[in-house]
């Protein structure tokens, strides 16, 4: 009988072996996908327990934190918003039931304080809990405050104001707000009202047409390739023929032969579509991706939640130059154009910074629960977007606008601003309700403009003012409680 | 022989150790503090074991030295995941230790002559069906989850099949030593496979009739395979004839099958195993939790204590009936997958002397009854580590000496000292070559 006991213990071996072997995969193998099924709230529950970081201001007012409730293994965490909806926009909201977005959503693994595998065995052996880090952004509150009440005064939109040196983003701000305080009481509220849309954030997901801020683009296109100096002139007349239709200029006035800072500071269409036509499509969309157009921000934000900005086709794809554009309306920031604020800011801040955009980011460092700041924001180039030179010359253009042209709303005292107005006409808007008197006002631009430390792009949909009246006063208000 | 019983004394010390700096671990989890309470845990048990050792010195000097450690290691490790679930069970589970303890000393005090067992077979086996339907009786019987497996009478509640075991495992033993011969000599080869003798078929069908109408009678899946597997490994040793094993596999797949989809309990049992995911918030619940519960576990686990076993904030059951069923996935959940195949190999090592105890004796009886105590205690781990990683479905069978459960613990203690005692005197006589020679017929 000896030999068959010996081959039944080899038999409870294998059986044995069989449950090493499932066990291995449920809790190794399988375990990641496993952790996401719908069905498995595990995660969630656990990562309620764990109480997750704040996320500050830059000037440290607190935006999120979380409150603790109940004891032991009923302990959960809350997230609270102190400020409402000051900061709905851009930072999101976290809740077990309803999941999270934005800058809560992206930075999740942080302020949950994910380790590594081996670092939660140390974790284990001294007894420590899993502790969230705190995140400080780069908001400043105060300028926040000052951006979001403006927009509420002029209508809905966004104003993204950029550091250009470092891509810190000192202000998102997103009319219509929403609390996210409320997020758990009235989410399903806030997802059907499609007419202020309040969980969409216009600064990196409002796709409108960006009108003549995009002059900029188009002069930087220009002086790039070499098409043009600033001494270089061009007659433009009203109305013109540009791709068989009539484009015309404020107050339909013709001007005769006038250099780059003219035509900017007047923001005379017809010289910038002939400007357009002249670099043609490739040179104008080979400058518009350098700026970031066509690829989805480089910002901290999830990517279901930035849009790319660009020439849209019917089927919502972005166009380039092969396809059959009006580039002499692109030049001017109409045909299919659509741009989100947050990409204006950026046209504005590379300006700003000798050429060389920086990738915009919210945070801005990451506290341990000790106090110590383990990580930091090392700002990065994007690209060089244009040349020093070229900035220069645009600056010079810009400041223009603000001291004798379009802008002057924009003009702060004692301090010289560069920037450019836009105005996209937008009759019929289903989402404003379909009026006739309908624009899309902008400003674009920074300050002081020899030394910039804050570009701004302000965005207001619906509004029958111009960007000059809607947008710059913004972009005042804004930049001047950032220099303060 | 006493240098075994001194291995012994040596090995449960390092188990009384990691009982303390288990529950060390999981005060520091609970009170962020170290209390002495871990150290007067770990000396009651120490103290336990101590003077279970004590007695064993005395009544069976040469039993195997390992198996009352390795078991000592599993209870003190249950009793660590089950304080860490409910401290009210713990203390309720730590006094089934010390009643199991005495029942096994009390066993070993009156069966020293184990023999008288096989006078006894047919009331033993009796009793083992009788103690199996119980459940089913009127006024004392209870079902749990579909199922037909506890017995409350007035304040005692038990679940019989756990004693039955034990009962069934010691009838086998005894008839498959008297009718071996006969089913080997007498076996006829049909169409190339050899087939028991007709008439010593008989009992095997009753056997199998019996697992059969467990499954239809207390509707479990997992007690019968555990009986009937059992059965088989017995019927294999005592005869070596692996097409019985074949023959009976092929009976009970094709009888379980068929209950399967008759029974719904049994039939709901086997589409869960299949699909847990059809019905996740309901009936599929328990097996996906214990996966889930798994795979959160990882490699290291989450540490002594740190699982959550119910849903914050509720009394709901994130894990349902962790101290008992799904022990295992918690234990994967708090110390991985590397602590989870430290508890597979205390089995493996369990059953390794378990069989050697068998390889050593020297009567047919014993060999039989050592070889069937351990294959039921291993394959009733592999039900239910089997049932809640999916390898089959999940029944309801508790993980001897870890989950909770007084008959659980009381009837595997039982069975230890059954094994003690065929190991006592197995040793004994191969130490003694003039004992040896007797038995042998040399002298």
């Amino acid at each position: 009988m000896n030999r068959q006991i010996v081959k039944l213990f080899a038999f409870i071996v294998v059986l044995f072996g069989v449950l090493v072997g499932f066990t291995s995969y449920w809790s190794v193998f399988d375990a990641e996908a496993l952790k996401e099924k719908d069905v498995n709230k595990r995660p969630l529950f656990e990562q309620q327990q764990i109480e997750r970081g704040r996320i500050l201001t830059a000037d440290g007012v607190v935006i999120a934190k979380s409150v603790a409730k109940g004891k032991g293994d009923n302990l959960q965490y809350v997230r609270r918003y102190p400020e409402g909806a000051l900061y709905g926009h851009p930072i999101g909201y976290s809740f077990m039931r309803y999941g999270d977005s934005e800058f809560e959503a992206f930075h999740n693994d942080t302020l949950v304080g994910e380790e590594s595998e081996f670092a939660s065995i140390l974790d284990e052996l001294t007894g420590a809990k899993q502790e969230g880090n705190d995140i400080v952004t780069n908001i400043d509150s105060e300028a926040q405050r000052v951006a979001l009440a403006d927009l509420e005064a002029a209508g809905f939109g966004a104003v993204v104001a950029i550091e250009p040196k470092s891509g810190r983003v000192r202000v998102m701000a997103s009319n219509k707000p929403y609390d996210p305080n409320r997020i758990p009481d009235e989410i399903e509220d806030l997802f059907r009202n499609e007419l202020e849309t309040p969980l969409l954030n216009r600064a990196t997901q409002g796709r409108y047409p960006p009108g003549s801020t995009f002059k900029v683009v188009t002069a930087a296109a220009a002086l790039e390739s070499g098409a043009i100096t600033p001494e270089t002139t061009i007659e433009a007349p009203s109305p013109l023929e540009v791709e068989g239709q009539p484009l015309a200029n404020d107050f339909n006035e013709s001007y005769p032969p006038i250099p780059l800072d003219f035509a900017l500071t007047n923001s005379v269409n017809t010289w910038f579509a002939q400007l357009g036509e002249k670099v043609g499509a490739d040179t104008l969309f080979e400058q518009m991706r350098k700026f970031g157009f066509g690829s989805d921000p480089p910002i901290d934000l999830p990517a279901d939640q930035v849009e790319a900005s660009g020439v849209r086709g019917e089927d919502e794809r972005i166009l380039g130059p092969g396809d059959p554009v009006d580039v002499g309306r692109v030049a001017i920031g109409q045909e299919r154009l659509l741009a989100t604020p947050l990409q204006m800011a950026m046209v504005a801040a590379a300006v700003a910074n000798k050429g060389r955009l920086m990738k915009p980011q919210i945070w801005s460092r990451v506290v341990d629960p000790d106090g110590r700041t383990t990580e930091k924001l090392d700002p990065s180039e994007y690209s060089q977007a244009i040349s020093e030179e070229t900035a220069a010359d645009l600056t010079t253009a810009m400041e223009g606008v603000v001291n004798e042209g379009t802008g002057t709303n924009a003009a702060i005292p004692g301090v010289a601003v560069a920037g450019k107005t836009g105005t996209a006409e937008t009759p019929g808007n289903e989402s404003c309700g379909g009026g006739s008197e309908e624009n899309q006002a902008w400003f674009i631009g920074f300050a002081p403009a020899d030394d910039p430390q804050i570009a701004i792009a302000a965005s207001v949909e619906c509004t029958p003012g111009f960007g000059g009246d809607v947008a710059a006063p913004i972009f005042r208000d804004v930049a001047e409680s950032l220099l303060e | 022989m006493t240098s075994a019983r001194n291995r012994e004394l040596a090995a449960l010390v390092p188990v009384a150790i990691l009982l303390t700096a288990g529950f060390a671990a999981v005060f520091a989890q609970e009170e962020a503090r170290l209390g002495n309470l871990s150290m007067i845990y770990g000396a009651y048990f120490l103290a336990v074991c101590v003077a279970t050792h004590i007695y064993l010195r005395i009544r069976l000097p040469n039993a195997d030295p390992y198996l009352f450690p390795l078991v000592a290691l599993l209870t003190a490790f249950g009793l660590v995941m089950i304080y860490r679930i409910d401290d009210g069970l713990a203390r309720d589970q730590a006094n089934w230790f010390v009643m199991g303890l005495v029942l096994f000393a009390l066993t070993i005090q009156f069966l020293r002559d184990y023999e008288v067992l096989e006078r006894y077979r047919y009331t033993i086996a009796g009793a083992g069906l009788l103690l199996l339907l119980a459940p089913r009786l009127p006024g004392i019987g209870q079902q749990v989850n579909g199922a037909y497996l506890g017995v409350k009478i007035g304040p005692l509640a038990f679940q019989p099949a756990e004693f039955s075991k034990i009962a069934i495992v010691v009838f086998l033993a005894s008839y498959l030593r008297e009718h071996r011969e006969v089913l080997i000599v007498g076996a006829k080869r049909v169409l190339g496979v050899t087939l028991p003798p007709l008439k010593h078929f008989g009992p095997m069908l009753v056997v199998w009739g019996a697992s059969m109408f467990m499954l239809v009678f207390i509707r479990d899946l997992g007690s019968s395979l555990m009986f009937f597997a059992a059965f088989l490994a017995l019927l294999y040793v005592a005869t070596g004839r692996f097409s019985f094993v074949v023959i009976g596999m092929a009976m009970f797949v094709v009888g379980a099958w068929f209950f399967a989809s008759t029974v719904p309990h049994v039939h709901e049992r086997v589409e869960i195993w299949l699909d847990p995911y059809q019905d996740p918030t309901g009936s599929g619940y328990q097996v996906l939790q214990s996966i889930f519960a798994q795979a959160d576990g990882g490699l290291f686990g989450k540490g002594f204590g740190q699982s959550l076993i119910t849903i914050p904030g509720t009394d709901a059951a994130l894990l349902p009936a962790a101290q008992t069923d799904t022990i295992y996935s918690l234990i994967v959940n708090e110390v991985g997958l590397f602590g989870a195949c430290g508890v597979i190999l205390i089995y493996l090592l369990v059953a390794a002397r378990g069989f050697k105890i068998a390889l050593l004796a020297s009567d047919g009886f014993s060999k039989l009854l050592a070889t069937g105590l351990t294959a039921v205690f291993a394959i009733q781990a592999f039900v239910i580590i089997g049932g809640v990683t999916r390898v089959i479905p999940l029944t309801g069978v508790t993980l001897p000496f870890i989950s909770y459960g007084g008959s659980s613990i009381v009837a595997n203690f039982v069975l230890l000292a059954l094994l003690l005692l065929i190991s006592d005197r197995a040793r004994r006589e191969a130490v003694e070559p003039a004992d040896r020679d007797l038995v042998f017929g040399r002298a």
